[in-house]
């Protein structure tokens, strides 16, 4: 079915067809819209999951653990300071190895204090444990959704759908749903093993564990983080039966015969991609390679599919700060074998726009390899 | 010792009574010791243990059970007939 649906929107209608059993979550600023949504279908009597008002992000996402472990299907929402906020209770969800999906519609850090789009909170928290996926536009949003609902529970790992505050979570754009039947079906039922509302099968969530076993346990989370990337293959598939649309770690747009290719994250790969249908009628032979699949990052891949470019920009739209920049930092590594130029440009922090100028100006700098500007669009 | 293969994922505790497994006992610094001349077998020691391990038989509290007591002396604080005193982990 056709809609026209925002960001936020195609979040909340994937929820309400996924229908969890429990929501809990806190309100703030680009998330609001996604579970406010949410909260209108289940006050229309649309959807028939529990949701828990909480008191903060904290709670929240202990409210989420404790679902979770109790059995429920579980979905949650938020941004920036709230995700910070989560931190703590993140690395819990995914060292006792619950299944949660969270939609993270990323906004800037404080301080200073900022509600605009950059990927400072997500970045954050990239080590916790959870699978990261960064989306596109609105079409992802709503299709990945569908996808971490089910990648979560088959490998029993924690996974965040990220999607740009206001620029994708706000702006209305042209999509497609599937119908409510057949969304169900994908996803399917959740029975899980080890309820801890089971009584004829006692089991303990979350005890400690010192120098005996936290070693162990934290190998396990490791090695099945890594194993999910076939999971995240083989349910992409399954879901590309139904919406016709391709699932992959990373998007190659006019990659094959590049000499230069921009590597970017989420929203602003649609820009570049307007960018680079200008210069390629020029005859510059440019390229993009949008990353999806964050955590667990895919570098042999990467590899495969960049070491035959010359001049590579990774554009970042967070920082870190004393360190080579997260994106770049995971290419930089993926590319390692290979004699490829890597330049680290930062741009948007803060919601700074980046416009198709300024993506121009990479791509010149690239081809003429005269790097200039390690930021974009700072004054 | 099991390794990363063999273990619940997560931690999960998936035995009954696995904490029986865990002596807390060498947690201590100092011990509890009984004078049975003393005691009066009021049981608030055994009510106010954090670990349980005061074992009871026949109405009476038998010797604290060292493998799991943490030596926290709160029998010591209870006692109405001091019948407890402490003393170090390492004196006989």
């Amino acid at each position: 079915m056709i809609k026209g649906l925002d960001g936020a929107g195609a979040a909340s209608e994937a929820m309400r067809q996924i229908n969890p059993d429990v929501v809990a979550a806190y309100p703030i600023t680009p998330q609001t819209a996604v579970v406010e949504n949410y909260a209108k279908f289940l006050a229309d009597g649309l959807v028939s999951g529990e949701m828990i008002r909480v008191e903060s992000e904290h709670s929240a996402m202990s409210a989420c653990v404790g679902a979770s472990a109790a059995g429920a299907r579980v979905m949650t929402a938020t941004s920036s300071a709230g995700l910070a906020l989560m931190w703590e209770i993140l690395g819990v969800a995914s060292g006792l190895r619950l299944p949660v999906v969270m939609n993270v519609v990323n906004r800037a850090l404080s301080g200073p204090i900022n509600i605009h789009c950059d990927h400072s909170d997500s970045m954050g928290c990239r080590d916790q444990g959870w699978i990261q996926i960064y989306c596109e536009d609105a079409q992802e949003v709503y299709d990945f959704n569908l996808l971490a609902v089910k990648l979560s529970e088959k490998v029993k790992l924690p996974v965040m759908v990220m999607q740009d505050g206001f620029i994708t979570s706000h702006s209305l754009q042209r999509m497609e749903t599937l119908k409510d039947k057949d969304v169900k079906k994908f996803v399917g039922d959740y029975k899980f093993e080890s309820s801890l509302l089971n009584v004829d099968k006692p089991i303990t969530h979350g005890p400690l564990q010192l120098f005996d076993y936290y070693f162990e346990t934290k190998k396990q989370l490791s090695d099945s983080i890594e194993k999910s990337k076939v999971d995240y293959l083989k349910i992409g598939r399954e879901l590309s039966n139904l919406t016709k649309r391709k699932y992959s770690y990373f998007e190659e747009y006019k990659l094959k015969d590049s000499e230069v290719v921009i590597v970017v994250l989420s929203s602003t790969a649609g820009a570049v991609k307007e960018v680079i249908d200008g210069l390629r009628e020029k005859g510059k032979k440019v390229g993009l390679l949008k990353i999806n699949l964050f955590r667990p990052f895919p570098y042999k891949e990467v590899e495969n599919a960049l070491k035959h470019v010359k001049n590579i920009a990774v554009l970042d739209r967070s920082e870190s700060y004393g360190g080579n920049a997260p994106l770049f930092s995971e290419i930089k590594n993926s590319l390692f074998d290979v004699k490829t130029k890597i330049n680290s440009y930062i741009f948007g922090l803060g919601g700074r726009e980046i416009y198709e100028k300024d993506i121009e100006n990479v791509f010149e700098e690239l081809l003429s390899n005269k790097i200039k500007n390690r930021y974009v669009g700072l004054r | 010792m099991k390794s990363w293969k063999e273990i619940p994922i997560g931690g999960r505790i998936v035995k009954k009574g696995s904490s029986l497994d865990y002596k807390t006992g060498s947690w201590k610094s100092l011990k509890p010791i009984l004078d049975t001349k003393k005691c009066i077998n009021c049981m608030r020691c055994v009510v106010f243990c954090p670990d349980d391990c005061i074992p009871l038989k026949d109405g009476k509290r038998l010797e604290t059970d060292l493998d799991y007591c943490k030596g926290c002396l709160i029998c010591l604080e209870v006692c109405p007939v001091k019948a407890l005193s402490a003393k170090k982990e390492s004196e006989k």
